[in-house]
């Protein structure tokens, strides 16, 4: 059971925000597939273990060595606004407009 | 067209040109792309250079090696300069990438020549090419059915015989799940055995690259050329690549365990008939049958929408509509340029993932939902580990069902999600796995069987499935291929 006040806040942390009926539909699925993954409520571990990857091979750090990157001009060709130093975005404070 | 092998054949006795196959391949996607929709973009100038400089090599007598002058299709998720990468979301549309994957690098030093991007669910977020923002990719033997997901284009591409080689990527099963559905050879190599740099990230601790053919021979000759370490992604597995190759027709001394828990209830009874045919085959070829168990494997879909959403959740922050790619227009702030243009690019599947990512990870929730998946997961890689002891290779189904109709399963996101129950534990456990064409359903549709190995042991896997392949014939043909077939 997933509350519309939940999908709400969970929206806020993942900056999206939903329209009203997005808000009713996802409630819906969410809390379909949330009681699905109950299912894990059932294992038991003996070990504890918890494994976030597998296979990570071990091996030393590359040398710290200086190589070419991408040409500024071609990255800042794909902002959508820019000039020929920095990339563009609105205010991080609200009130100045874009 | 035909297969890799016999194509690099051809090309090396100077049957054929390279320009020829390219130009074969155009002509074949003019005629069946308007029907299909696979590709999203046709690279026609790109290709016939390369296909120029790959037979003015062998006018010289050189050669690069088995995929010079070969055609290939790229997932939409892998970039390749100067291309579009769209990853099939309207929040990519129109960004060209600055650089090459490392998978297309070497492709391209081994002389194979990119003819184009295919189409997959948005972000390889799906099981059946539904959830592109440019539109669903049809099945090439049943254009009613889904071609599977979320490489799907890839697999389209190949079995329509638009190209002999296509490369898609798993998070879950995104290039078996297809490759059972289209009838071709689909493998997903071990965790770390190719470079990903260069692949769109979805689930870090899952992603991984794979080679798409007709035959088993053609994802053996590719896997053996992308494999390996790679600088620029530091999960790459260390260990040599060797050459590749496919079985000599005898499986002498080999044990295959069936997997108990993956041909019981739920199993299409025709899927199940394929496995037990293949398994009959094993043995008819000196193979010894070993029943082996899985018993967390019922675990798998529940661990991976955890695992995979909560990754997916922290690798598409990136897309902010700040550097690169849509933004939304008439913002007043920063957040709300995050917020927007998220809001509007991503679509609906994208947002469900990122928000049970989210949650998962949530403050009070995470013990209940990562944490847990995460003691499932060990749980299900130390399965693998039992029962590679007692078998050298598992076989199994792809899916409990062949491809589905087109709209079946969209307003069920948790049916979709259980369609990929049977390959999802290879990706928790990072095992190498691959979709074998063993027959078709009686209105012929194709249906595929799963072969996994342990860790690493892409070598096993693929001398396996090569003579398994030899027994079972090849898959067959769809039928809008067959009619205009040369």
């Amino acid at each position: 059971m997933v509350t519309r006040e939940q999908v709400r806040h969970v929206a806020r942390l993942a900056k999206l925000s939903l329209a009203p009926e997005e808000v009713e539909r996802l409630a819906g699925q969410l809390g379909e597939i949330l009681d699905y993954i109950a299912l894990l409520d059932e294992v038991e571990s003996d070990t504890g273990e918890e494994l976030t990857h597998v296979a990570v091979p071990e091996r030393p750090l590359r040398a710290d060595e200086p190589g070419a990157c991408l040409p500024r001009p071609e990255i800042l060709a794909l902002a959508p606004r820019a000039d020929d130093e920095t990339m563009h975005v609105p205010p991080v404070l609200d009130g100045g407009g874009a | 067209m035909r297969p890799v092998g016999e194509l690099a054949g051809a090309l090396a006795r100077g049957e054929i040109g390279s320009l020829e196959l390219v130009e074969d391949s155009l002509a074949r996607i003019r005629e069946l792309d308007p029907k299909l929709h696979v590709f999203l973009h046709v690279d026609e100038a790109g290709a016939r250079e390369a296909a120029d400089r790959s037979d003015a090599r062998r006018a010289r007598g050189e050669t690069l090696g088995p995929l010079d002058g070969i055609p290939y299709a790229l997932k939409d998720n892998i970039v390749a300069r100067g291309l579009p990468s769209t990853c099939a979301s309207r929040i990519l549309e129109g960004f060209v990438s600055p650089y090459d994957a490392t998978l297309v690098t070497r492709l391209r030093d081994a002389g194979a020549v990119l003819v184009g991007k295919v189409n997959l669910d948005e972000f390889a977020m799906g099981s059946s090419n539904e959830h592109s923002a440019f539109g669903l990719t049809r099945n090439p033997h049943e254009t009613s059915h889904v071609p599977g997901g979320s490489s799907g284009g890839s697999c389209a591409a190949v079995a329509s015989g638009m190209v002999p080689l296509a490369f898609g990527s798993e998070t879950g099963g995104s290039v078996r799940l297809p490759a059972s559905f289209c009838g071709v050879v689909g493998l997903k190599p071990s965790y770390g055995r190719v470079s990903r740099y260069g692949l769109v990230a979805f689930g870090s601790s899952l992603d991984q690259i794979g080679p798409v053919a007709r035959t088993v021979q053609g994802v053996a000759d590719a896997l053996s050329i992308v494999a390996g370490l790679d600088p620029r992604d530091a999960t790459t597995a260390t260990a040599p690549v060797p050459r590749y190759e496919t079985g000599d027709d005898s499986l002498l001394g080999k044990r295959v365990g069936v997997i108990r828990e993956l041909l019981g209830e739920g199993v299409d009874p025709e899927v199940g008939e394929c496995v037990r045919r293949a398994a009959n085959e094993c043995e008819k070829l000196g193979a010894r049958l070993v029943d082996v168990s899985l018993p967390h494997a019922k675990y798998g879909v529940a661990v991976y929408y955890v695992v995979s959403s909560a990754e997916a959740s922290s690798n598409l922050a990136r897309f902010d509509g700040a550097r690169y790619g849509y933004r939304a227009p008439g913002v007043r702030d920063l957040e709300e340029l995050y917020t927007e243009s998220r809001s509007q690019g991503f679509g609906d599947e994208v947002k469900r993932r990122i928000m049970i990512g989210t949650f998962a990870l949530s403050s009070g929730y995470y013990d209940a939902y990562y944490g847990r998946a995460m003691h499932a997961r060990a749980l299900i890689r130390d399965d693998f580990a039992r029962a590679f002891e007692a078998a050298d290779v598992l076989l199994s189904p792809v899916s409990p069902t062949p491809s589905f109709r087109i709209g079946d399963r969209m307003e069920d996101p948790l049916a979709m999600y259980l369609t990929d129950a049977m390959t999802i534990p290879a990706n928790l456990a990072g095992v190498p796995a691959l979709s074998l064409p063993a027959g078709a359903t009686s209105s012929g549709l194709p249906i595929g069987v799963q072969l996994q190995a342990p860790y690493l042991r892409e070598d096993v896997l693929l001398e396996v499935a090569g003579s398994l392949e030899g027994a079972l014939g090849w898959g067959p043909l769809p039928a809008l291929v067959a009619e205009g077939a040369a």
